[in-house]
């Protein structure tokens, strides 16, 4: 078995989760090269879309920004982000990827800021197209990395929305029933969430990382499924992709 | 029991109209100010003014900025924050030293980055902004918001384009099915309300008719007939939301070429106020099939907000320094660096 790093297992984890014939609307980074990696191996008819305008196209490598001419080079459509977001709100955007400096154990996610509103101390960029895309889509995916500070319950403001408070709430609060949080992929594992309680649930646990570092690094308690499985590492042939046609540049696998 | 197929049309047909009359009802979940009036018949008043007459719109970046951006105005810029951004026009709303602005943070990056660095916006409608995507946070538009010199109202992509939508479509407000639930709406001037039809819950957001925008492209004639290549973003509805609109291009074309190419005419000359051939108007952003972000470029703007001094001294170079685009052009690597630039947009390239 070949020797990997923690951005190569939640690239290919993230990747396994992406279903031939669908469609993902994705951002730069380590989405995109999930994305990328499903095309080129298990589900090489999956569709890719970016939320300024591009769709379907060939990636010849790792766009830079959501708009560049990278994310619709030998598309099937250069168009515009309200045809791309009207088409999440008519139902046709299976996946999307989200990120954000905060979680809570619901799946809601803080891009927006830390502190106060009118003076904060932190500003982050908002909520970009995430809103929209954790509202529309029907299932909702992070890859980040795991500690304390980031999956905690007291988050500063609810950028966009994952499960809210629970089981029913999306729909009470008037978003479409049916979507939200599907799969969250971190360093040490990757967890769903319970149908009854909509909270955050271990299903796998990665290579040689125990139940207690899981534990340590998040803020709230964690659900676990009766049967937590071992993350199966990336294949050879997942790591030969990734590596020389994905990201040769390791722009994205590179990162610490 | 099974049910009976009636195949008669009187009988197989389903009526969803309404049930009786109830009163209009929202909630008003959005607390944040609403900084620019969505109502349509004034800005029905405004478009009917406008003249429709088919002229030689060309002018200097100077001139149109001096025009058509004021102290006050709220301004919107087309693209995608480092692509297609109207960077000439930027440069000089910063030369001229525009105050008190209002912003469109629609996807706004590096578009923004330079509004805030010549402190020119005080006000803005928030969806992405102080980010430049996967480059990192610029610390002089984190700056301006995390000290309250800039106030800021929350909005997302989406919801921040059908406000655009809203305006083209000569309307005041769009329900749209994201934002609720979540604290990004509250802090929006969005309202709650239910459709009339289904009874289900939206978000309404108000239109945004902006003061003025400014939107790069690739192709115009004298008059504002445009043409642009790759995705349009919001630009569409921009053009149509905008009271006033200049238009920087790479290239000024003939008329007689945009009536051969029709249908790839996007804007139309009567939502357009003033033409300026600026080519590579963009740049330091991409441009579709022409040149690629300089990322150099990018990265050192982010290095030199680090340090007060050297900004200042960053600043004076690449635009109180310069008189117009050619100038920043040049001290930032001229045709050399274009000519790079190309090679990599079309993977010509060979690093």
């Amino acid at each position: 078995m070949s020797e990997y790093n923690g951005m190569e297992l939640m690239i290919c984890l993230a990747s396994r989760y992406l279903q031939d014939d669908g469609t993902v609307v994705v951002g730069t980074g380590a989405p995109c090269a999930a994305a990328m990696l499903a095309q080129r191996t298990r589900a090489p008819k999956l569709m890719i879309m970016f939320e300024a305008g591009g769709v379907g196209p060939q990636l010849p490598s790792m766009p830079i920004s959501v708009g560049d001419s990278r994310t619709y080079y030998k598309g099937l459509v250069s168009t515009s982000m309200p045809e791309i977001m009207e088409t999440c709100q008519r139902g046709m955007a299976d996946y999307t990827f989200l990120g954000g400096a905060q979680i809570d154990m619901y799946g809601n996610i803080n891009s927006t800021h830390i502190g106060d509103y009118e003076r904060p101390k932190v500003r982050f960029p908002g909520s970009g197209g995430a809103n929209d895309l954790a509202s529309l889509c029907w299932k909702t995916m992070m890859i980040t990395p795991q500690d304390k500070n980031r999956f905690t319950n007291n988050i500063n403001f609810i950028t966009s929305p994952g499960y809210l408070t629970g089981k029913g709430a999306r729909e009470k609060a008037g978003l479409p029933p049916g979507g939200g949080p599907y799969k969250i992929i971190t360093n040490l594992t990757v967890m769903g969430f319970d149908e009854e309680t909509c909270r955050m649930r271990v299903e796998l646990v990665h290579p040689g990382v125990t139940r207690e570092q899981i534990i340590e690094n998040t803020g709230f308690e964690l659900l676990w499924a009766d049967e937590v499985f071992e993350s199966a590492p990336p294949s050879e042939e997942e790591l030969e992709i990734l590596r020389s046609e994905v990201d040769p540049r390791r722009y994205i696998i590179g990162r610490k | 029991m099974s049910k009976k197929v009636v195949v008669n049309h009187e009988y197989s047909r389903v009526d969803y109209s309404v049930s009786g009359d109830q009163e209009v009802k929202y909630i008003k979940v959005g607390h944040r100010p609403l900084y620019s009036n969505p109502d349509a018949d004034e800005a029905r008043e405004h478009f009917h003014a406008k003249s429709r007459r088919m002229i030689d719109k060309t002018a200097t970046v100077k001139e149109a900025v001096a025009k058509y951006v004021h102290d006050g105005d709220y301004f919107a810029a087309g693209g995608f924050g480092s692509n297609r951004i109207p960077a000439a026009v930027l440069h000089e709303i910063v030369r001229q030293k525009k105050k008190n602005l209002g912003f469109a943070g629609h996807t706004s990056t590096h578009d923004m980055q330079i509004l805030i660095a010549g402190k020119c916006i005080n006000r803005c409608d928030a969806a992405y902004i102080v980010g430049l995507e996967a480059r990192g946070l610029s610390k002089v538009s984190r700056k301006g918001f995390e000290n309250g010199e800039i106030e800021s109202t929350e909005w997302s992509n989406a919801t921040l384009a059908w406000r655009y939508k809203a305006a083209a479509m000569g309307l005041s407000f769009l329900p749209a099915r994201s934002l609720l639930g979540t604290d990004t709406i509250n802090y929006s001037a969005a309202v709650q309300m239910s459709c009339p039809f289904t009874g289900k819950k939206y978000a309404a957001v108000p239109a945004l008719y902006p003061d003025v925008a400014a939107i790069h492209v690739h192709r115009s004639d004298i008059y504002g007939n445009c043409q642009i290549q790759g995705i349009a973003v919001s630009d569409l509805d921009l053009a149509r939301a905008a009271k006033h609109l200049i238009i920087t291009t790479e290239k000024i074309i003939h008329n007689d070429e945009i009536r051969q190419t029709p249908h790839s005419t996007v804007i139309p000359y009567y939502l357009v106020d003033a033409v300026i051939e600026v080519p590579y108007g963009a740049y330091p952003s991409n441009m579709a099939y022409e040149y690629f972000t300089d990322e150099d470029h990018l990265m050192e703007w982010l290095k030199a907000e680090k340090d007060e001094e050297e900004f200042k001294n960053f600043m004076d170079k690449n635009i109180y320094n310069c008189k117009d685009h050619w100038d920043y052009l040049k001290v930032n690597g001229g045709l050399e660096r274009l000519n790079e630039l190309k090679a990599q947009e079309n993977l010509t390239d060979r690093r």
